[in-house]
């Protein structure tokens, strides 16, 4: 057989095995991946990001953001994948054809955290450069978080025409990631690297500094520097942040006393029903919300401050109740007091549990209270940081309420000296009344606060009524700055000793302190001196 | 108090005195009364707690052997008798509960009991249920390290859960690094134990695992997020295996959501996180967390069961909106082969029943049938979910088959060696390198 006709014959076989093979492929690979979706198959799901974000095709971002959001819908009899728009247009993920409507049986394409992160990644690549600040910035962080040497060239394209400061630094940061770890990488390249994630200095730029793995000799010597210094700045802020989670959980403690301390503290009433205050002001929330919820839901922001008076009320008006029938009937008779509100605070808890169900209340967070913003290299929480503030607040009005008003007046007198008061013409049973009822309002108002961090269910207020007397009792009885020292004392003890000690043990130790101190100082920080001791 | 009113009878013929004395008469009466109807109804006893701490998970456990009551009623009852449960709150108080159990068994001559939630109120009733010889069923997932004889648990052992979350976590997460979180008390404690020792079979070095445990409540969960978050930050993938209880978890899952901690970065699985304690939270940042249980609601089944027992669970509650969990399908299991083995022996007999349960099938929600083992353990798929918007779970894997119950855990050196066998051995703790049974002592 002469030599030409085999080699033409090879290569009628070669293009013949060629239409073959493109025979499926057909619909180009593109067309393929994303049929893959349809699978409900992690990893083909996997396969397909890949494909269609490395396709350069148009369609490859309406796709993978919609399979962020799980718009992406797949349906699996057909193999047809279909991107739903915000505005509930659809189109065929496959060729971008508007289609009329989505078929029933399709369903959303599921995520897990593996492919999440893929997601994330693929994003990150295609929307460097998007006209968009914030997205391009949130595209750098997370081409940083991934790290992949594919995204390398699209990084310097951003690179290359980027003009805003922080998206540029942030860019930078993600192609030092990258280059870390990128094999071929040269050295000086590799110690820029390592440069920039020094100077970027956070937790995440220290998890790249110890997780690179073999690198040169001076490149590992660059890193160890690194990680020393990240390590010494970061032990600094580690201390700012107890300082903070002190503040906060103070903040949380003065809250949570502040009632008790006119209750308590002024009145002299052992309030064991304390903590249901607290309870009730949260389910007033919990209501609240209920209601904005299936009425107004353009309200739900203002939520919590729809609910602050309306708690004020409801646990005040509770408040003036119990004081009423029952406390009025034992003043000077503690330990009657004491197994009454204690009885009392059973009924309450049960009496909720009955109206409302024994399962947690979802009271949500409006947005101005989720989330957390980054100062310097600690976290703070909006949450905390308004309970700080209003925390705060409710205590100046308290202070200037006692201070300033007739009634404050009243009050002071009466827990001062019952009976000059009462021939001053003070109405002292009514001042009672309101004086117990303004320290239950107050625990309302905090049940609105807790119940942003804390479960709303009828056990709330067990877990604050030890805490609040602690706090009232180690910050001096009768003394309203002697709680607010003493509830931001605890808090900042408490958390410098949790790191060292553990929860468990650091809650045992600050228990102890303060049997010690109260052996020290019966009357707490800052004992009242004159006649009230007495009384 | 009834002495005093005959005392007041005695001393004068007051009012007061014929009402108590009345009042007397009609509780007699009815206690007789009370007596005569046992007859004719087979009593089940229902321990679980209404009030006080565990009455958020506890209370729908009651409801849930109340409608499965009223649906064997409609059936005909068992062995021709109707069945009546006896429903005691014991408080969240553990001492209660060994008083509450004595009361069920003896006053009120129950035939079987279903309840307890934590390993301390099992523990607390254990003895009562030996004295007295009677049947306890469980439907909490626990640590382990316990078969006996009076009891059947239908909860899930370490290996049915905590176990198989960790490989997952390690084979498709490829997760190196490990927090243990727990709420400080024994289930937590005795489940860390066995992970650490399997996470170090694993080749899982010391300084890759943190414990931490937090009292019963924790609200402040700053300080250790921000640590869990520093932990995760040395280059190796990190997750959290969460053994924190109940009320704890709504501030601890706020907080990583507002920390940014997302699930993929440091996931967290959970094995006391079900859809009853996501209905207090809002789940759009817990988006990708991990539980790991037996049943979730959302699995789907080819015969239809689970979505049938949901639609005849919420007309019962008269509540749209109400969830199923794990326990309550543990209590579906064990109720249902209670009925099966009583209805084989025709005896509510505590002996035969006993005798008669290992071995006994009884279909599960998840489309399977679970098996009473002879270890008083029974078999049982186990999923992993993810935790979705809607607070529902997406099941992203599970076994390929059921699971069988370890009474006592492979990993830990002082259990390795024991089984619990009630069939061939009797005995619940059964040395089977020394052919030695232990006995009630240990």
């Amino acid at each position: 057989m002469p030599a030409h006709l085999s080699a033409r014959l090879c290569s009628l076989a070669l293009s013949l095995f060629l239409i073959a093979f493109a025979l499926p492929a057909f619909a180009g690979p593109f067309e393929d991946a994303v049929a893959k979706f349809a699978n409900d198959d992690f990893s083909d799901t996997e396969e397909a990001i890949g494909v269609v974000a490395g396709s350069g095709n148009p369609l490859a971002f309406p796709i993978i953001s919609a399979l962020q959001d799980g718009r992406l819908m797949a349906d699996p009899d057909s193999k047809k994948v279909y991107v739903t728009g915000a505005d509930g247009k659809s189109i065929d993920a496959a060729t971008g054809a508007a289609v009329a409507s989505v078929p029933d049986n399709a369903s959303a394409v599921r995520l897990n955290n593996r492919l999440r992160r893929s997601v994330d990644a693929a994003l990150g690549g295609l929307t460097l450069q998007s006209p968009d600040v914030g997205t391009r910035l949130q595209a750098a962080q997370s081409v940083f978080k991934s790290h992949e040497e594919t995204a390398l060239e699209a990084v310097d394209a951003a690179l290359a025409k980027e003009t805003n400061r922080s998206v540029k630094t942030a860019l930078g940061e993600a192609r030092a990631a990258i280059l870390l770890f990128k094999t071929d990488a040269t050295e000086v390249e590799k110690l820029e690297a390592v440069a920039t994630l020094k100077a970027r200095g956070d937790q995440d730029a220290l998890a790249l500094l110890t997780g690179m793995g073999d690198q040169p000799a001076s490149v590992t010597k660059a890193a160890a520097s690194a990680i020393g210094s990240i390590q010494s700045s970061l032990a600094v802020w580690s201390m700012v942040q107890n300082a903070w989670y002190g503040l906060s959980l103070g903040s949380v403690l003065l809250l949570a006393a502040i009632g008790l301390a006119i209750t308590f503290g002024v009145m002299g009433v052992i309030n064991m029903a304390h903590g249901e205050m607290v309870m009730i002001g949260a389910y007033t929330t919990f209501v609240v919300q209920e209601v904005i919820r299936t009425r107004y839901p353009g309200l739900f922001d203002y939520s919590l401050l729809i609910a602050v008076p309306l708690a004020f009320l409801v646990a005040g008006a509770i408040g003036v109740l119990i004081e009423r029938s029952i406390i009025r009937f034992l003043y000077g008779r503690p330990l009657e007091t004491l197994l009454a509100t204690w009885g009392l605070s059973l009924v309450l808890q049960q009496a909720v549990r009955t109206m409302f169900g024994p399962t947690n209340r979802e009271v949500g967070n409006p947005s101005w209270m989720s989330g957390a913003f980054e100062l310097g290299q600690i976290t703070i929480t909006y949450n905390r940081l308004w309970i700080l503030v209003f925390t705060l607040a409710v205590f100046m009005i308290l202070l200037a309420m006692l201070r300033y008003t007739a009634l404050g007046l009243e009050m002071r007198a009466v827990t001062q000296n019952r009976r000059m008061a009462a021939s001053m013409g003070i109405a002292t049973s009514r001042v009672d009344a309101l004086t117990f009822g303004l320290g239950s309002g107050i625990a309302g108002i905090a049940g609105v606060a807790l119940s942003q961090i804390d479960n709303v269910s009828p056990n709330l207020g067990q877990s604050y009524i030890i805490d609040s007397f602690m706090v009232v009792v180690f910050g001096g009885v009768g003394n309203l700055w002697g709680t607010l020292v003493g509830a931001f004392t605890l808090g900042i003890a408490n958390k410098f000793l949790e790191p060292v000690a553990g929860a468990v043990l650091g809650k045992i130790a600050i228990l102890v302190l303060i049997i010690l101190f109260i052996q020290k100082r019966p009357r707490g920080l800052f004992a009242l001196k004159g006649r009230a001791v007495e009384a | 108090m009834f002495s005093k009113s005959t005392h007041d009878i005695a001393a004068s013929f007051s009012r007061r005195g014929v009402l108590a004395a009345t009042a007397g008469l009609v509780l007699g009466l009815a206690s007789l009364t009370g007596a005569k109807a046992a007859d004719d109804t087979i009593k089940v006893g229902v321990l679980h707690s209404l009030s006080g701490t565990m009455a958020i998970s506890e209370t729908t456990l009651k409801d849930t052997i109340l409608f499965l009551i009223d649906e064997q009623n409609k059936k005909g009852g068992v062995l021709g008798k109707k069945l009546e449960a006896v429903v005691v709150d014991p408080a969240s108080n553990w001492p209660l509960f060994a008083e509450k159990a004595r009361e069920l068994i003896t006053k009120d001559k129950v035939s079987v009991v279903f309840g307890c939630w934590t390993s301390v109120s099992r523990k607390s009733v254990l003895p009562v249920f030996k004295e007295l010889n009677n049947i306890l069923f469980y439907p909490v997932q626990y640590e382990g390290e316990e078969s006996e004889r009076n009891v059947f648990y239908t909860g899930a052992a370490p290996n049915q859960q905590a176990i198989p979350a960790v490989d997952y976590l390690m084979k498709e997460e490829k997760v190196k690094r490990w927090v243990l979180a727990g709420t400080d008390y024994v289930y937590p404690r005795t489940t860390n134990k066995i992970l650490e020792a399997y996470l170090k079979s694993k080749g899982v070095a010391q300084e890759d695992i943190m414990i931490n445990y937090t009292p019963f409540g924790h609200s402040d969960w700053q300080t250790i997020v921000a640590d869990i978050k520093k932990f995760g930050s040395a280059g190796k993938k990190t997750a959290v295996v969460s053994t924190i209880n109940g009320d704890a978890n709504v501030p601890f899952y706020k907080e990583l959501g507002n920390q940014g901690i997302k699930a993929k970065d440091i996931p967290v699985v959970a094995f006391s996180v079900g859809e009853e304690e996501l209905a207090g939270i809002d789940t759009k940042p817990l988006v990708g967390h991990l539980a790991a249980w037996n049943y979730f609601e959302s699995i789907k089944t080819k015969d239809g069961s689970n979505e049938k027992f949901i639609k005849d669970w919420q007309a019962y509650t008269k509540n749209p909106k109400r969830v199923t969990n794990d326990p309550m399908e543990a209590h579906v299991i064990g109720f249902n082969m209670w009925v099966k083995a009583v209805e084989k022996v025709k005896s509510t007999d505590p002996d035969k029943v006993i005798d008669a349960l290992p071995g006994i099938e009884a279909p599960n929600l998840t489309g399977g049938v679970s098996k009473m083992l002879p270890n008083h353990h029974i078999t049982k798929p186990v999923f992993i979910g993810e935790i979705k918007a809607n607070g529902q779970f997406d099941v992203v894997w599970k076994t390929p088959g059921l699971v069988a119950g370890d009474a006592w855990s492979k990993e830990l050196e002082g259990s390795k060696d024991l089984i619990g066998d009630w069939v061939g051995k009797k005995c619940g703790n059964f040395n089977t390198k020394t052919n030695k049974c232990l006995g009630s002592g240990s």
